[in-house]
């Protein structure tokens, strides 16, 4: 047992239920509770659909537990047949339903309808959302691909969105333009938007392209070897990923690289007012895939030190932990949002990229964030065009991460008018909503006052009051870090009062 | 409007029962407010993740703000043996309390999986109560969807804490049903100036001033989906007051006089407290129901609210009824809501989900009420719909929130007719 208030992934059948609201002419027929029904409403609501999520629920009640429910099933799908009348039906068992035993694949085969059912197994007390969706597509892919002519004109098939995935409708948008300047169309993408039909007609690619590893890779590594398609390895999120990615794609289909049309990124990040960027300190923390795209942007695109590097889906430890250890960094593999929060406790970092979790930490720590990867709220599933992926994707990313940073020009007014009354520290930058109030003259008094050595540090450290005064004359966006460097070199020097001396000269010490 | 009972009502209608696929709630989701009733409660789910997730999407921003509830995730090592699962709660208990002293009342709070292994949380209560005691008292109760729907979860756990109330053979109220703080307190000062006697709430907002019970006191429910809880004080002695539900100025006015009467007040010392508020919500109402006079409602079930807000929603909004479901009929908690609904509208129990959206789309009601699992979808057909759980959530109840009231419904059709005019009319 593990005691749990926030989670980052849903149960494995929230995952089923994610690939069989992206597909269409598909019904999920779901042995479960009452009160299950819940789940329909993260994708009414979040994502905003138009229309109930193709899920079926048997609903069962304490009263029908017994011989009961498995008729229970057997009606919801017969029924769930005539009224849908869908190509094919998924069948499984949420987390009480795998309990209680019934055989939902077994009792669907008994029904003998007259489209494919495909059983489900997946295990809800030892696998999550992501692995559902994976198992899901997986199980899909192995019934329904078969052998087929392959297209006379180069095409791929776009392998892993799905419903309430992160930014999913753009990037399938975004691929789909690149590939095309390249002269390669889509064949099939899926599972969004997918029907079963189209499943069957997967093989016609020549290779695909494995969007997102989570929930796509086994059935990439299944095509791979049913239908000997090969699968792009790289994720085009970042300029530099896109390049590697077009270029992986030039290999495999033989096409020339195409033009770099409506590029931004570059150039705004080598322009002079993204010079403050340099070297500010980010935590990274999303699913894998994510968070290692991040990284390198963050690190190569803009220019960051990446301090923190992790993700909250087993299923891709083994990658994240390469990627920290290029940057230096043990990955922080967890799904407990209490060791995320610690961990950027105590890295103090300037940025943060997350996920919704990380935004309110954020907030709570008083550290500008951005969102990078799900789980997210209904504000990042936008009506506006914003892929991850591609040279767009690039440009939104840039946009994105640079917005809840103090811009260049106003970092710099902070600092050379720092002691004026409208930008002295608390009034904040002037996009984050706080109202500027003018310096309180007391607090300056208060601490003009104090002779005695006044605040306790970490450790047996104490900073002198002038050496405090000077402290708190440092840009309030930089302090937390000028104030640990000073202890930390404190300490090592064996220093027990911190002077105004000790505060440049760990300064000079950490200078950059 | 008129406090009179229509000529025929809606005590005789057949109710169409059904079962099938049901588009609701679990019990857990109570947790979400009655937590923030309760100040010093915790609610320990002892369930699957399922279970956490759909707290976290009922909670939505809440669950950033250190709520005072959480899930016990059963893994699967758990499930391989019972022993085990009552030494791992014991821990994650102790673990707790350990970490967050200011709780003195723990509600260990059954689901589906956890009932359906047949972890018996009763016991497990006992265990932890004898260890814990006396600061913290440690409940159980089934908030599972395999035995609750949505509200009935706050039934569920108000029942759990009836047998350990204390005893009194004092005369006294005792209102029972979680309100927000805000009507709580107009309710409070109504009943005050009115004189009925010793008046307490089930929840208490601390567990330091849990309402003692006995022979003598009076229940008055202002939710009516208290079924379970009304019977166990019924069982200590309690008497239950008969009244319409506190909603609208004339379901306040009803509920006032049948409390005052179970007291022997005088009908003049009601009327004398009530005259102000009453004129000031019925003036409210007149404005804010203009645009709902005439339009077709259908309830899709929910909460057990659907009846009493039907009632309302006719006879003080002038409003007509197309179908009113409920999840759970309770007829003898109902019948006073039932003798003032006028005979008109399907009354269903229970639910269908498929029948109930084909009856829904051939009635094309003006406004349907259901859960946000089905709200968008049906907007998107051209169906103006109101979200129901929000009406569990925002002040509704007593003359105060009347206006209020009406306007949650009236919103979306003014949103209707500004954006689509030529649509909503």
């Amino acid at each position: 047992m593990k005691l749990t208030l926030w989670t980052y992934e849903g149960p494995p059948h929230v995952g089923a239920m994610r690939v069989a609201t992206a597909m269409k002419g598909l019904h999920y027929v779901l042995h479960a509770p009452q009160g299950d029904t819940y789940a329909d409403l993260l994708f009414t609501m979040i994502e905003r659909r138009n229309h109930r999520p193709p899920v079926t629920y048997t609903t069962f009640q304490a009263r029908d537990l017994g011989a009961d429910t498995a008729n229970l099933f057997k009606d919801a799908a017969r029924d769930a047949f005539q009224r849908f009348a869908p190509q094919a039906m998924i069948v499984g068992a949420s987390c009480t339903a795998e309990l209680i035993q019934d055989d939902p694949g077994g009792l669907a085969e008994a029904l003998a309808l007259p489209v494919p059912v495909i059983p489900l197994e997946l295990p809800s007390y030892s696998r999550k959302e992501n692995f559902g969706a994976d198992e899901t597509f997986f199980q899909i892919v192995k019934a329904l691909a078969r052998p087929v002519e392959r297209t006379e004109a180069v095409t791929c098939n776009l392998l892993g969105p799905t419903a309430l995935g992160f930014r999913h409708r753009d990037d399938v948008a975004e691929l789909t333009k690149l590939l095309g300047s390249m002269g390669i169309a889509v064949n099939v993408c899926a599972p969004l938007d997918a029907t079963p039909a189209d499943i069957a007609r997967l093989g016609a690619a020549h290779f695909n392209v494995l969007m997102y590893p989570e929930t796509a890779e086994t059935a990439a590594r299944h095509l791979e070897k049913a239908l000997n398609q090969p699968f792009t390895r790289v994720v085009p999120i970042g300029t530099h990923a896109t390049r590697d990615f077009l270029a992986e794609v030039a290999q495999l289909s033989g096409l020339p690289l195409p033009p770099e049309t409506g590029l931004r990124q570059p150039w705004y990040a080598a322009s002079v007012d993204s010079t403050y960027l340099t070297g500010k300190r980010v935590f990274i923390f999303g699913d894998g895939t994510h968070a290692i795209a991040a990284a390198q942007i963050a690190a190569k695109e803009i220019g960051f030190e990446v301090v923190g590097l992790g993700a909250y889906n087993r299923e891709q430890a083994r990658p994240v932990r390469a990627a920290a250890k290029t940057y230096g960094l043990e990955a922080l593999i967890t799904d407990d949002y209490l060791e995320v929060e610690a961990e950027i406790a105590r890295l103090q970092p300037e940025l943060i990229l997350g996920t919704q979790m990380e935004r309110h930490i954020a907030k709570r720590l008083g550290i500008p964030c951005a969102v990078i990867s799900a789980p997210v709220h209904v504000q990042d599933f936008p009506a506006r065009y914003s892929p991850q992926m591609g040279f767009e994707g690039a440009n939104v990313i840039f946009d994105t991460w640079v917005h809840p940073l103090v811009m260049g020009l106003e970092e710099h007014l902070l600092t050379m008018f720092r002691e004026d009354f409208e930008f002295h520290d608390a009034a904040g930058p002037s996009h984050h909503g706080a109202k500027a109030v003018a310096r309180e003259a007391e607090a300056e008094v208060e601490i003009l006052e104090r002779e005695a050595p006044v605040e306790a540090a970490s450790g047996e450290v104490i900073w002198l009051a002038d050496a405090e005064r000077e402290l708190k004359k440092i840009p309030f966006f930089v302090r937390g870090k000028a104030k640990r460097n000073t202890e930390k070199f404190a300490v090592e020097r064996g220093v027990t009062a911190i002077s105004i001396d000790t505060l440049y000269e760990a300064k000079a010490h950490y200078a950059r | 409007m008129s406090l009179d009972t229509p000529i025929r009502s809606c005590r005789d209608t057949p109710v169409l029962k059904e079962r099938g696929q049901r588009e609701v709630f679990c019990g857990l989701t109570g947790i979400v407010w009655l937590h923030r009733k309760m100040q010093d409660a915790f609610f320990l789910v002892v369930g699957s993740r399922t279970c956490a997730h759909l707290l976290q999407a009922a909670a939505g921003v809440m669950i950033f703000a250190e709520p005072r509830f959480g899930t016990a995730i059963l893994e699967e090592r758990d499930l391989a043996g019972l022993a085990d699962a009552n030494a791992e709660l014991d821990r994650e208990v102790a673990r707790l309390l350990s970490r967050r002293p200011e709780i003195r009342q723990l509600f260990l709070v059954g689901s589906c999986p956890s009932e359906v292994i047949k972890l018996d949380l009763a016991r497990a209560a006992e265990r932890l109560n004898a260890a814990h005691a006396p600061h913290v008292r440690v409940l159980n109760y089934s908030g599972s969807g395999i035995e609750t729907t949505f509200t009935e979860g706050e039934d569920a756990c108000l029942a759990a804490m009836v047998p350990g109330l204390p005893s009194t053979l004092d005369a006294g109220l005792l209102v029972v049903g979680a309100l927000p703080d805000v009507v709580e307190d107009q309710m409070l000062g109504l009943l005050t100036a009115i004189g009925v006697p010793n008046v307490r709430c089930l929840p208490a907002r601390r567990s330091a001033d849990l309402p003692a019970v006995g022979p003598n006191t009076r229940v008055a429910l202002v939710q009516p989906f208290l079924g379970a809880t009304h019977a166990a004080l019924v069982k200590r002695g309690a008497q239950h007051i008969s009244a319409p539900f506190p909603f609208g100025a004339e379901g306040t006015t009803l509920w006032l006089h049948a409390v005052a009467a179970a007291f022997g007040i005088p009908r003049e010392r009601v009327e004398a407290v009530i005259a102000a508020p009453r004129a000031r919500a019925e003036r409210a109402l007149a404005s804010v129901s203009e645009t709902l006079r005439g339009k077709r409602i259908f309830f899709f079930p929910d909460s057990q609210l659907e009846i009493p807000l039907a009632r309302f929603l006719v006879r003080e909004c002038g409003m007509v009824a197309v179908e009113v479901g409920t999840p759970y009929l309770h007829r003898e908690l109902m019948e006073p809501e039932l003798d003032l609904l006028p005979e008109g509208p399907v009354l269903s129990e229970g639910q269908d989900v498929e029948r109930q959206l084909d009856r829904v789309r051939a009635a094309r009601p003006n406004l349907t009420v259901c859960g946000l699992g089905l709200a968008n979808p049906l907007e998107a057909e051209g169906l103006a719909t109101k979200w129901a759980i929000e009406l569990v959530f925002t002040p509704v109840h007593f003359y105060e929130q009347a206006a209020d009231l009406a306007g949650l419904f009236a919103r979306p059709l003014r949103r209707r007719a500004l954006l689509a005019p030529e649509v909503a009319a």
